[in-house]
């Protein structure tokens, strides 16, 4: 692994930075990883590395608040160094490493080893720690211990918190740290084992369903245990029109309560198991249109903060497995903002920009501007990496310089081969996306230029 | 009539185009006539045949010539349908499908067997049907007649008893129905939907 | 890249089911010959590769394939590798190498063959797979039942089974054997009406063409064929029933109920059965009962589905079945025009 070298000047040239008005024109000068100009022309000063954005909007850096690392335990799947450059690829400055890693990361020795590899990677790690002792529902995890490392979000993701009682106490023990609890919502009793949607595909395929009302009972306790508790609670993949309705009075009623979706259930429907195709299996499921189109509208109109990946690497071999016996999940981190661009920003059905013909005007879609908000401003917010380090902030003068340079007409072709995680497990391998991360600048070192990864 | 330009068309995946007629339905009556007398005159009456018409050509014809011969000798000769399908040698170089299910009604032990088809050309499907019969007893010989021989044998196969010897070029058809025996060409049609 | 096989019954369509039909009746007629053999199929090898025990289907397939000349290899899971956590694909590619020309596959779980002829040359066939398929049953349920109705009649047998009323009882939900006779009952016409448990039915039957029933006695004098399935005790354990005892009082042919019963129902049943259970003893040996028929037919049906395979060679109907990513509607193809029920 090379050293960080970082120039002490970079100037992002000719693109165009978003901001909620809509981009505007402008370069961004870099120096000593911090922004100190963005001014509609900047000549290059000496000795100053410069990023042609021609073409391309130029961002705050995206924040993932869903990754797994996997490592340590597996390390065949992915280890921080090779996450940490898929995320770099993906336009991320910043991701948090999910604790479900064999050990998981449930006390402080845990963090700080995870720490020590996460400082060497090219974007932030930010580490979230286990609610329960090895995530297996029974004990409380030491918050405050984790806590005290700058751990900020806690969640056994991967399972949910199977006990009320307990993730009531949980709530209640954790709301006067300071620190947020995730929740992977999936009443396991209800699941029962499925391993798709319940409903008409699994029906025809013979492969045991787990119905939605899985998903929406834990979210509806767990609104409920905020409602008691006061205490913030963060609801990880939502992939349910109904777990939706729930955030959206939740938050109404002026709840704590934050949500996240993944690019893959805005983007693929059940359907795609028709083949058995393990690549497509993921927890929660894949659900029919209609859930998709409520967590798009979910996240258009705000109840729905952040796009999170979900990137879950696994290694070829556990994917050729049976359907049933494969694990669940899929990489994302490479793709999901061409993803969620296409299914956000792009029309629904044909996947043409706004302003290309062949689009529907009438329909309602993210500006780039909400989704960089749900991709980078919401999700450093609720990591508690806005004030940590600057992630997700908008581009002006005293700014920590992480950027995400991203030409919104440039159309690829999804290469699993090419990815630089170590797995390949992409749904979209093969497919044509629309939008592609040209340069990715963290804390002021360019790790990804022109589409390749510097270290 | 419909049936046999269904069954060459399909099987050379285009339509079945007549050039000349070369007998007309009462030349076929005379052709069969005459054989019946020659296999009674061969075998010495009809004591111990059997008459197996061979899927799909051959079987109107052993029909009739069964019929034959219960006018000439009175005898009431058993009749066997034979599909080779399951015996070709061409299985897995192009589409083969049962034509209909074989009825051998009798043990071919100790009998003679008069095998009947309609246009005698290669010899693979008479090979095929020697292989098939011998599945269903040991019969003391196997004849053959033939309503057509069109030449271009590729294996050692002669007919006892023909109705006409018809000299061919390769690429024409022969079709033996009931409006006689014509030949022709077959003409593909477009696209693999020409083939039903 | 496999070679088209046999995956699910909406892969033949009503014209590769009627195909199939056809074939069988000539596969028949060399089942009842002395030397019950024909060399089609000299040279072809066929392995069975099970990973799930079944004598039954297993003797069957190779019967098929010892009477059609091929050789036939044997894999099975129990005494191989797979214990020794070799991967499916592995396993499958290893025997693929050995020079196969078709793998009949089953396997505990659905869609195991799908992938496996995803990874192998030869063509594959579906000899059941978890609670998906299993078509050449159905296949051969088509074929017994055709058979048996042209036996009353008095005529030959017909390419349909057009306005054919037939209740198929039990654990729909987990039944392979239920889903590939929806499929092919439906495809040649038959009105399917699904009887048992709400608990024991499927998710949703929405696309399926069928009618969906909860009371047996209602619907035996509505329909010409009961069509019992195999119960599993495990549906105890996961509390799917209350007891063994009340799903025999609702669902199964009792000597009682069987009492009742139109003179002219036929039953039938994939095996094996549970007897005093699905089925009283009295009914599974009576003269309406097909049982012993499905089993005798199932060689030369799966005669006719290797031949198809290996020498039919004519594109068998669209029927839309594929994974298209789009798909709209799980319906199940090879329905074309199913009913709504």
């Amino acid at each position: 692994m090379a050293e960080p070298v970082r120039p002490r000047r970079v100037l992002v040239r000719g693109g165009r930075v978003v901001e909620p008005s809509g981009p505007r024109r402008a370069d961004v000068l870099v120096e000593d990883g911090t922004i100190v100009a963005v001014e509609a022309t900047i000549a290059a000063p000496p000795g100053a590395t410069v990023l042609d954005a021609s073409g391309c909007v130029v961002g705050p850096g995206l924040v993932d608040l869903h990754t797994h690392l996997r490592e340590p335990g597996r390390e065949d799947a992915e280890t921080v160094e090779t996450g940490a450059r898929a995320a770099a690829l993906g336009g991320y400055t910043a991701v948090v490493a999910m604790p479900n890693t064999e050990p998981a990361t449930d006390s402080a020795g845990a963090v700080r080893a995870l720490q020590v590899l996460g400082a060497r990677a090219c974007v932030e790690v930010a580490i979230a720690g286990a609610i329960t002792v090895g995530r297996a529902g029974e004990r409380l995890a030491p918050f405050a211990e984790m806590a005290g490392l700058g751990v900020r979000l806690f969640t056994d993701d991967g399972r949910g918190v199977q006990h009320a009682g307990l993730m009531r106490r949980a709530l209640e023990y954790a709301r006067p740290l300071g620190i947020v609890l995730a929740e992977h919502c999936e009443d396991e009793e209800l699941a029962a084992g499925g391993s798709m949607h319940e409903g008409a595909w699994s029906s025809r395929l013979g492969i045991p369903g787990q119905p939605a009302i899985a998903e929406e009972a834990m979210v509806e306790r767990d609104i409920g245990l905020v409602r008691l508790t006061g205490a913030p609670l963060h609801l990880l993949h939502l992939s349910c029109a109904r777990s939706v309705a729930l955030v959206r009075a939740a938050r109404a009623e002026g709840l704590p309560v934050t949500a996240e979706a993944t690019p893959h259930h805005m983007s693929l429907t059940d359907a795609e198991l028709a083949g058995y195709d393990p690549v497509f299996k993921v927890n929660p499921p894949l659900r029919p249109g209609a859930d998709l189109a409520a967590v798009r509208a979910g996240v258009l109109d705000g109840t729905i903060d952040a796009v999170a990946t979900d990137h879950a690497p696994h290694p070829p071999e556990s994917k050729e497995e049976p359907f049933d016996l494969a694990p669940p999940g899929m990489t994302g981190l490479e793709t999901a903002f061409a993803v969620a661009y296409g299914a956000l920003c792009c029309d629904a059905s044909t996947g043409v920009p706004p302003w290309l013909a062949g689009s529907d005007p009438a329909q309602r879609r993210a500006s780039i501007a909400e989704l960089f908000a749900a991709m980078s401003g919401a999700p450093a917010r609720i990591a508690g990496l806005d004030v940590a380090s600057g992630q997700g902030g908008a581009l002006r003068p005293g700014a920590r310089a992480h950027l995400c340079v991203v030409d919104l007409d440039a159309r690829w072709t999804v290469d699993p081969a090419a990815s630089a995680s170590r797995s390949r497990n992409t749904p979209f391998a093969g497919r044509e996306l629309v939008g592609r991360v040209r340069h990715t600048v963290c804390a002021g070192e360019p790790v990804v230029v022109d589409g390749k990864a510097v270290r | 009539m419909a049936d046999q330009v269904k069954v060459a068309a399909r099987s050379r995946r285009g339509t079945f185009v007549p050039r000349a007629t070369v007998m007309d339905a009462d030349d076929v009556r005379r052709a069969l006539v005459r054989i019946a007398h020659e296999i009674l005159e061969r075998n010495h009456g009809s004591g111990s045949l059997v008459v197996v018409g061979l899927q799909t050509g051959g079987v109107p014809l052993a029909e009739h010539l069964v019929a034959l011969l219960a006018d000439i000798d009175g005898a009431d000769v058993p009749l066997g349908v034979l599909d080779v399908a399951f015996y070709r040698d061409d299985i897995g170089l192009r589409p083969v499908l049962a034509e209909e299910v074989t009825r051998i009604p009798v043990e071919l032990s100790g009998r003679v067997v008069v095998l009947v088809d309609d246009v005698l050309f290669t010899g693979r499907t008479v090979r095929a049907a020697l292989d098939a019969l011998a599945d269903h007893g040991r019969a003391r010989s196997v004849q053959l007649a033939v309503m057509v021989d069109r030449g271009h044998r590729e294996l050692p196969i002669r007919p006892d008893y023909v109705g006409k010897n018809l000299p061919t070029r390769r690429d024409e058809v022969v079709e033996v129905g009931a409006a006689g025996v014509r030949i022709g060409e077959v003409v593909a049609l477009p696209g693999p939907e020409g083939a039903r | 890249m496999s070679r088209p096989g046999l995956l699910s019954v909406a892969d033949l369509g009503r014209g590769g089911i009627v195909e199939v039909l056809h074939l069988a009746d000539s596969f028949a007629e060399v089942s009842e010959r002395a030397i019950p053999k024909v060399p089609a199929l000299r040279g072809k090898t066929v392995a069975t590769v099970f990973f799930e025990p079944s004598t039954r289907t297993r003797l069957s397939f190779e019967a098929a394939a010892k009477r059609l000349s091929a050789d036939t290899m044997s894999f099975a899971a129990a005494t191989s590798s797979v214990t020794k956590g070799e991967s499916l694909r592995d396993t499958v590619e290893t025997v693929d190498a050995l020079g196969v020309d078709v793998m009949v596959v089953r396997h505990a779980s659905s869609g195991a063959p799908a992938q496996v002829a995803r990874w192998v040359d030869a063509c594959v066939v579906n000899a059941g797979d978890g609670q998906h398929e299993h078509p050449t049953q159905a296949l051969l349920d088509c074929f017994t039942l055709r058979e048996a109705l042209a036996a009353r009649a008095g005529s030959p047998p017909a390419d349909d089974l057009a306005g054919v009323r037939i209740a198929i009882v039990g654990d729909v939900r987990h039944s392979r054997v239920a889903r590939s006779c929806v499929l092919a009952f439906g495809a040649l016409g038959a009105r399917v009406t699904l009887v048992g448990p709400a608990t024991l039915m499927p998710p949703t039957t929405q696309g399926w063409g069928v009618e969906v029933r909860h009371d047996l006695d209602e619907v035996l004098p509505e329909i010409d064929v009961c069509y019992l399935l195999r119960l599993q005790s495990e549906r105890l354990r996961e509390a799917l029933l209350p007891s063994l005892g009340e799903y025999s009082e609702r669902f199964g042919l009792t000597r009682d109920r069987a009492r009742r019963l139109d003179p002219d129902l036929l039953v039938m049943h994939p095996g094996p059965m549970i007897r005093g259970l699905e089925i009283a003893s009295g009914v599974a040996d009576s003269a309406r009962s097909l049982v012993t028929r499905q089993v005798h037919n199932g060689v030369a049906v799966r005669m006719a589905v290797l031949f198809r395979l290996l020498a039919g060679g004519l594109p068998s109907e669209p029927t839309g079945a594929g994974p298209a990513a789009d798909e709209a509607s799980p319906a199940g193809s090879g329905q074309g025009g199913a009913r709504h029920g």
